[in-house]
């Protein structure tokens, strides 16, 4: 087997909770509380979980948008945790982002042409004649058109910001692209349009994604594998046909059965899920998620449950799989 | 089942903005109605009208800009659109009352639960004493679900979840009994494990109260769930109207078909998904002919010069599509329609 293009081991992020006059340090909001996964070249790896479960800061730390309180992350065979930022600015021409909101990610006051060679010029990319062209190549890949270039953010649709910022993303001919969200302040008629453009993007310049969203259905079009996060961890990883049609962890099951399905006689037994997800600042001891679990036992609030594998290639982290396992 | 008495009729109710650049009908010409006890969807993608909707029947679009331009909203045989400011205000809470998106923005951060409900039900209730609005508002924390009702009511809206908002937005909507309820994406802003909790939560006390419901929404899959009956928008117009069964198992408008074919199904693994070219027109930028023509596959001459008329195509069941105009489908191509 090959290495990974990107692998995380052990990442953490903490952020300090101050309080008093003095501004004391009073404890840590684990936002990402040790996760570890890797990303094969060619695949699309989804994260899910809800509001607050760290999906959006695992994204942003592979990129050291913010850094890692702890923990490693290789990409390409080379650690990108311990460089400078000098070099993690050069690194990332290699990995790329797609922001959420088309609205705030894009300068207002720029045009797209301005927009799309920032990165070319950032990066030292070819001389002005020929990032021009490339930015209207680039528009044009993305579904968009060159006269498009000279105009400004606000005179264009949700779904073609998207692809603007799409278009940004691919301009330093990156390997890897993490997409926050890309999709879910569009409606669903340009959704598809956006997924679909996204997956032929893939197939064509055989690019990596980690694809973070709270859409179950989205994740499955997309995804490859995909991993399941809840306050800060990661409770489950698995191929994305073995986790919908097979899902092991309470948690995963329950939030499989609450996605509404569109289709009204499509009957099944829904796990309703009491209370709200505790706060990050005091996460529950052991399992984060026993206090909402409806397989509690006594186990699962001292000791935290590791991300093991239960069957060929689909992980979790549950200790109602503990016996399975020894056997 | 039985006939239900229709409770609310919209006929003919247009919505228009007067802007710089212009009238533009926001809502335009839509006719629908609700039963008593029936949970009615009015599903489509921003800018379809449908907020707009909700609020010419609460009488609570913004003037100016803008104004009901024609039509009547009836509510139990009376025309809301006639109402003044005063009158409006008794049927608020007391026969129609709305729930919105947002459950941070629609409380106020400076009052307890407790003053906001009790404000409301004295609002209405003019000749209840303290002790029995302070009960009633206490039963009603309980009956949305909230758990230690009594020390809620001391509770400031910063304290509770986002979940738990919404159940005071609910609690505080149904205190008066109102016979029509009108959530406006209700579920939209929270997470998927808590939305199926409201959903629930609704359909329960759609039950138990029977009172009607018009449920708001973007998300097909949560009107599938939740309605009996949907009403499909798109850009001002009523596209299609018919039961949840036969607008998701026969789908007539090629844009509800289209909307249908573009969501990802988290059952199976579509190679490709369905979508639908182009974008959303512009409000008021298409006054002549069919407004989803641009984007249509099955477009044809009379698209773009009439404006086709709602068609009832079986009992219960209309589409707002030539296609389905009798001439049209003898003439010839029925077989296409279907594929």
């Amino acid at each position: 087997m090959t290495e990974p293009l990107l692998k995380v081991e052990g990442l953490k992020k903490y952020f300090p909770v101050r309080s008093g006059l003095l501004g004391k340090h009073t404890g840590n909001v684990k936002a990402v509380d040790d996760i570890s996964f890797f990303v094969n070249e060619g695949e699309t790896l989804g994260i899910v979980g809800e509001s607050g479960c760290g999906k959006s800061t695992t994204g942003r730390m592979l990129m050291r948008l913010l850094e890692p309180t702890e923990g490693k992350v290789t990409f390409n065979g080379k650690e990108l945790t311990n460089i400078s930022k000098d070099e993690m600015r050069k690194a990332r021409r290699e990995i790329q982002m797609v922001f959420q909101d088309p609205y705030a990610s894009l300068n207002p006051r720029h045009t797209i042409e301005k927009i799309l060679m920032e990165p070319l010029i950032v990066h030292n990319i070819g001389d002005p004649k020929s990032r021009k062209k490339k930015v209207h190549d680039f528009l044009e890949i993305v579904g968009l058109s060159s006269y498009h270039a000279k105009r400004y953010p606000h005179q264009f649709s949700g779904g073609q910001r998207q692809r603007i910022g799409i278009a940004r993303a691919l301009m330093t001919n990156p390997k890897l692209i993490i997409a926050d969200e890309p999709v879910s302040a569009l409606d669903v008629s340009i959704q598809a349009q956006v997924l679909n453009l996204m997956q032929d993007l893939q197939k064509e310049l055989k690019l990596t994604y980690i694809f973070i969203a709270h859409d179950l259905g989205v994740v499955r079009h997309i995804s490859d594998r995909v991993g399941v996060m809840y306050l800060g961890r990661m409770v489950e990883l698995a191929t994305s046909e073995s986790m919908y049609a097979e899902p092991l962890h309470p948690y995963t099951k329950a939030l499989l059965s609450a996605v509404p399905v569109p289709d009204p006689e499509f009957k099944r037994e829904q796990i309703i899920l009491e209370g709200d997800i505790p706060s990050p600042s005091n996460p529950p001891t052991g399992c984060t998620f026993h206090t909402r679990c409806p397989f509690k036992m006594d186990i699962c609030a001292k000791d935290v449950p590791q991300l093991q594998e239960a069957k060929t290639g689909h992980f979790v982290a549950c200790h109602l799989y503990n016996e399975q396992l020894q056997h | 089942m039985g006939e239900r008495q229709t409770i609310l009729e919209v006929k003919d109710l247009q919505t228009s903005f007067f802007t710089d650049d212009g009238v533009i009908p926001s809502v335009d010409h839509i006719d629908f109605h609700v039963r008593e006890g029936e949970i009615l969807g009015i599903v489509g993608e921003s800018g379809c009208g449908k907020s707009v909707t909700s609020l010419s029947i609460m009488g609570l679009v913004p003037s100016p800009p803008g104004k009901i331009t024609s039509g009547q909203i009836l509510f139990e045989g009376k025309d809301l659109t006639k109402f003044s400011e005063k009158e409006m205000r008794k049927v608020r809470g007391n026969d129609v009352a709305m729930i919105f998106q947002e459950p941070m923005t629609s409380l106020n951060p400076l009052f307890t639960i407790g003053n906001q409900l009790l404000e409301a039900i004295t609002l209405h209730k003019k000749d209840w004493n303290k002790k029995k609005a302070h009960a009633r508002a206490v039963e009603m924390l309980k009956l949305v679900g909230l758990p230690r009702a009594e020390e809620l009511m001391n509770d400031y809206p910063h304290q509770l979840s986002g979940g738990m908002r919404q159940r005071v937005m609910i609690a505080m909507a149904l205190v008066c009994d109102p016979k029509l309820l009108i959530a406006d994406e209700p579920t939209t802003a929270l997470d998927v494990t808590i939305q199926a909790q409201i959903l629930k939560l609704m359909r329960e006390l759609n039950e138990r109260l029977n009172t009607a419901v018009i449920l708001i929404t973007h998300d097909l899959g949560v009107v599938a769930e939740t309605c009996e009956r949907v009403v499909v928008m798109y850009a001002g117009k009523v596209v299609e109207e018919g039961t949840v069964d036969t607008i998701f198992n026969n789908p007539q408008h090629p844009y509800t078909k289209g909307l249908i074919a573009s969501v990802p199904d988290m059952r199976y693994k579509k190679q490709r998904l369905y979508s639908i070219p182009g974008s959303v027109p512009k409000p008021g930028s298409i006054n002549q002919g069919c407004r989803f023509a641009a984007r249509c596959e099955f477009v044809f001459g009379r698209c773009t010069e009439e404006n086709p008329p709602l068609y009832e195509t079986t009992e219960g069941h209309k589409t707002r599509c030539f296609l389905y105009d009798e001439k049209e489908v003898l003439a010839d191509d029925r077989a296409a329609v279907k594929s």
